[in-house]
């Protein structure tokens, strides 16, 4: 951190806002752990390390917000910390009711840091929750408000109380207890220092480490003339123990230990229940030793002051903790905007290197020959970057299963049925800018599949299957794509129902159709076969809606069932959107891209292949099959000197169906890098998007999906 | 009408601010130099089916797909040629950028409120409520224009 933090003497109010942004994203990714830790957790058989994991979530949380002064957050997770300390040193038994009063702090906890990011009020009392949070951390659970309220109210005290409240909030019990037996008071000097602040990483590492005693700076937080920090430590461990210990962040030369004996006066002693040493801990006793015109004056400063030491604190937890700190310190953390412009930048490079490509191909090979080696390297080099650069935007599917766990279990409640989840394959992973965006179609397809898939438990029961349902979600590379599957063990899908509701609803079907187009009809909109709406499925504007999203995304979805067994969708998407295999072709003077994957073949065809339907139809036979025929001169309304008959016809095929292009020739078949058209003009019917040409122009890449759904309607 | 919106317009314009002169046939426009990105020769876009024929089609600039419109053909001012001596101002408004083809750019001028008279209500092609003003320069009279909002509306077609 900059210089200016030297200046941690009171008054100075110390600018915090700069790392807002970075507590934010630290505090989201320990409640997402946190979250994830919790619905892990076995109540007969919690782990150490997941218990040890939870608890130090919840106090990286808390260590930051009391940094920057966010009080509701840091009264809250104060209060968890209390309950998750008691839990890890097993002096309480974990139970259902505690987890899931966990995961609802969990949820207000983002809800607060969400609206102080937004700079909105939460307008959220948590007086409830923290009071209901401190019962279970006293063994009381649902005691009567007056019996927990002093608990309560001395673990959510603010921060900047005034003096006299000071002391009583500082322990839950009454200030002056006497020692516990074993334990020491020792006056210990860390000095001389050239930072003054590793003094507080010790600190902070000190109340890391449960058992250890407590430990309170008795010089205001400041260096004394030699920069030497004083602190008062009670404690039953040994002198040689807390030095190894301190160790970690001074060298042992600099720390020495003088016995004091009884606790003198002025400190509200830390109490022997294990229960108070957090409270103690955490307020370090500074409230009592601060001289009353910094403890009377505003918040603000008195939150810097308490704060200041703990301004590290988030980076010491880190360091404090250093078997994890080392496993997590393998990656950086980059704003997408630098990843993106990367990945544009070097699209820019591919297209000048076709250009050059495109030129040097022009040059005599024999006379430029280092020029053709030149450009052949270049080519691979640029082919080689091209691939690192788009796998930097690649991420495990975690992202996207990670938030299924939590869902069904919140299902399970509410729908009443016994809910498990697999996951295979969360490794396989995907460009971010599509995890973003398949996250709401596979959401929607878990609930349907909860909601309607699988039967009630007793439904199962009497079905002769296990009385947990089981959603599996699975995702798997396949050539060019990913196949993500919704897999369920429910009732799976009745051919008759489906054709019986899509009668009603006017739709054509006939009794002849596959099975796989008759469980298609459910992604028609406004389809929907549950016998009764609920707020979770079931208004049949969700099924249609995932479809079209998955087509948006270039992608495809379908449907398979076995009736009393279950259901599987899957659904699968182009590992990118950014670059497309392309066909080039030639329309009069005009190029246009074919994309690759929707690419049958294509037939030399003269005029009299073409026949015609009702006066304006056309169609050519292919392989005993009529397909519609579109000029792309036609659609495009591409202005011809000369009338032109013949040419090439391109056979493509989209969503089940198959159409016959017809162009003037082929150019060339390659990769493309694709231009959105619409973040500066808008949607052009028939367009999917543009790209750059090798000579630098533009090329508008045709929109096969939506060609194919214009011929059928 | 136009009066009290004019004044509205013109209240916003406090201070001297600096415009980029051009010229469409005869007549000469300002817009307000910190809508424009930069000013390129014309080069043949990739044109768009089924647009309206003053949006000439799309162009490269520089990795970024850019519509081009041709104020000339828009507004029926002067001819529309393509030539080298055409030019397109590159007008980066925020939400999107957009080239506009025009006869001939001239000098960028500093008006001062007291220089830029109100419009009077006149027929005009350009919909006068997007011109915020008159400037007057000697003899020239700038025709200044909310460009930004100009080419938001619905009838630029470029939503």
């Amino acid at each position: 951190m900059s210089d200016t933090h030297t200046s941690e003497s009171s008054g100075d109010v110390f600018d915090l806002s700069q790392f807002h942004g970075v507590f934010y994203e630290e505090a989201g990714e320990n409640l997402t752990s946190m979250e994830a830790l919790l619905l892990e957790t076995d109540e007969s058989n919690a782990d150490d390390e997941s218990l040890n994991a939870i608890f130090r979530c919840a106090h990286s949380i808390k260590g930051g917000a009391a940094t920057f002064g966010f009080q509701d957050v840091a009264d809250l997770t104060h209060v968890m910390e209390t309950l998750l300390d008691r839990l890890r040193r097993r002096e309480l038994a974990i139970t259902s009711g505690m987890i899931d009063t966990l995961l609802e702090s969990g949820d207000v906890l983002k809800h607060l840091l969400a609206s102080r990011q937004s700079g909105t009020d939460a307008g959220i009392d948590c007086t409830e929750l923290v009071a209901r949070i401190g019962a279970f951390a006293h063994g009381t659970v649902a005691a009567a408000p007056a019996a927990v309220a002093p608990v309560a109210a001395a673990t959510a005290a603010p921060v900047a109380a005034s003096m006299t409240e000071a002391p009583a909030a500082a322990s839950a019990s009454p200030a002056a207890a006497p020692l516990a037996p074993g334990e020491r008071v020792l006056e210990i000097a860390i000095g001389p220092l050239d930072q003054p602040r590793l003094a507080d990483n010790v600190v902070e590492l000190f109340g890391e480490i449960p058992g250890l005693g407590t430990i309170e700076p008795s010089d205001d937080g400041k260096p004394d003339a030699a920069q030497t920090r004083h602190f008062r430590v009670v404690s039953t461990v040994t002198d040689s123990d807390l030095l190894d210990l301190f160790s970690f962040h001074v060298s042992r030369e600099q720390v020495s230990i003088r016995e004091v004996g009884a606790a003198a006066t002025a400190v509200a002693t830390p109490v022997a229940t294990p229960a108070a040493t957090p409270e103690a801990d955490q307020t370090f006793g500074l409230f009592e030793d601060l001289p009353e015109p910094v403890a009377a004056g505003v918040q603000a400063p008195a939150a810097v002051v308490v704060a200041a030491p703990k301004a590290e604190a988030p980076r010491a937890a880190d360091r404090a903790a250093p078997a994890s700190a080392n496993l997590e310190s393998s990656t950086i953390r980059v704003p997408t905007e630098k990843v993106d412009q990367l990945i544009n930048l070097v699209g820019e490079m591919v297209i000048t290197q076709a250009m050059l490509a495109q030129t040097g191909r022009g040059l005599d090979a024999v006379v430029h020959q280092a020029m053709a080696t030149a450009l052949t390297d270049l080519e691979r080099n640029t082919r080689l970057l091209q691939e690192a650069v788009m796998a930097i935007r690649m991420i495990p599917m975690t992202a996207v299963f990670n938030r299924f766990p939590r869902m069904l279990r919140d299902l399970s409640g509410r729908l009443g049925k016994k809910l498990e989840l697999h996951t295979i394959g969360e490794d396989t992973e995907l460009d971010k800018g599509l995890i973003e965006k398949i996250t709401d179609p596979l959401t929607h397809l878990v609930r349907n599949s909860a909601d309607h898939g699988i039967e009630m438990p007793a439904d199962r029961i009497a079905a002769g299957k296990p009385e947990h349902g089981t959603v599996t979600l699975a995702a798997a590379h396949q050539g060019g794509s990913i196949v993500i599957e919704v897999r369920d063990d429910g009732r799976g899908l009745n051919r008759a129902k489906l054709l019986a509701k899509a009668r009603e609803r006017g739709l054509s079907v006939s009794d002849s159709m596959s099975d796989t187009e008759v469980y298609g009809l459910i992604f028609a909109p406004g389809f929907s076969t549950a016998a009764e709406v609920t707020d979770v499925s079931g208004r049949g504007v969700g099924m249609d809606v995932v479809k079209r999203n998955i087509t948006s995304l270039g992608g495809s979805v379908e449907i398979d069932s076995v009736e009393g067994q279950g259901m599987r969708v899957s659904v699968r998407l182009p590992l990118t959107l950014a670059i497309m295999d392309g066909m080039s072709v030639g329309v009069a003077d005009e190029t246009y891209i074919v994309p690759l994957a929707s690419v049958v073949e294509s037939i030399h065809m003269t005029a009299s292949d073409v026949k015609s339907v009702g006066g304006t139809g056309r169609v050519v036979e292919v392989r005993n099959e009529y397909l519609p025929l579109i000029r792309l001169d036609e659609l495009f309304d591409v202005p011809r000197s000369v009338e032109h008959n013949g040419g090439i016809m391109i056979v493509v095929e989209a969503e089940g169906g198959r159409i016959a292009l017809l162009v003037d020739d082929l150019i060339g078949q390659h990769q493309v890098v694709v231009k959105n058209l619409e973040a500066n003009y808008r949607k052009v019917p028939g367009v999917s998007g543009a790209t750059i040409l090798g000579d630098g122009r533009v090329a508008l890449i045709l929109d096969v999906s939506w060609l194919i759904r214009r011929v059928r309607h | 009408m136009n009066a009290r919106a004019n004044a509205v317009v013109n209240a916003v314009v406090e201070r001297p601010r600096e415009y980029l002169t051009f010229r469409l046939g005869e007549e000469e426009y300002g817009i307000d130099i910190l809508k424009v990105q930069e000013i390129r020769g014309y080069e043949q876009p990739t044109r768009i089916a089924n647009a309206p024929s003053f949006i000439k089609g799309v162009v490269n600039l520089r990795g970024v797909i850019v519509p081009i419109v041709d104020m000339r053909l828009k507004f029926g001012l002067g001819s529309a040629e393509y030539n080298d001596f055409t030019v397109v101002i590159i007008l980066n408004l925020g939400a999107r950028v957009v080239g506009m083809v025009v006869d001939s750019v001239s000098d960028v001028m500093e008006l001062s409120p007291e220089q830029i008279r109100d419009t009077p209500e006149i027929d005009s092609v350009v919909d006068s409520s997007y011109i915020t003003g008159l400037g007057t320069l000697n003899d020239r009279m700038l025709i200044l224009i909310a460009i930004e909002k100009l080419m938001g509306t619905a009838e630029m077609a470029l939503a």
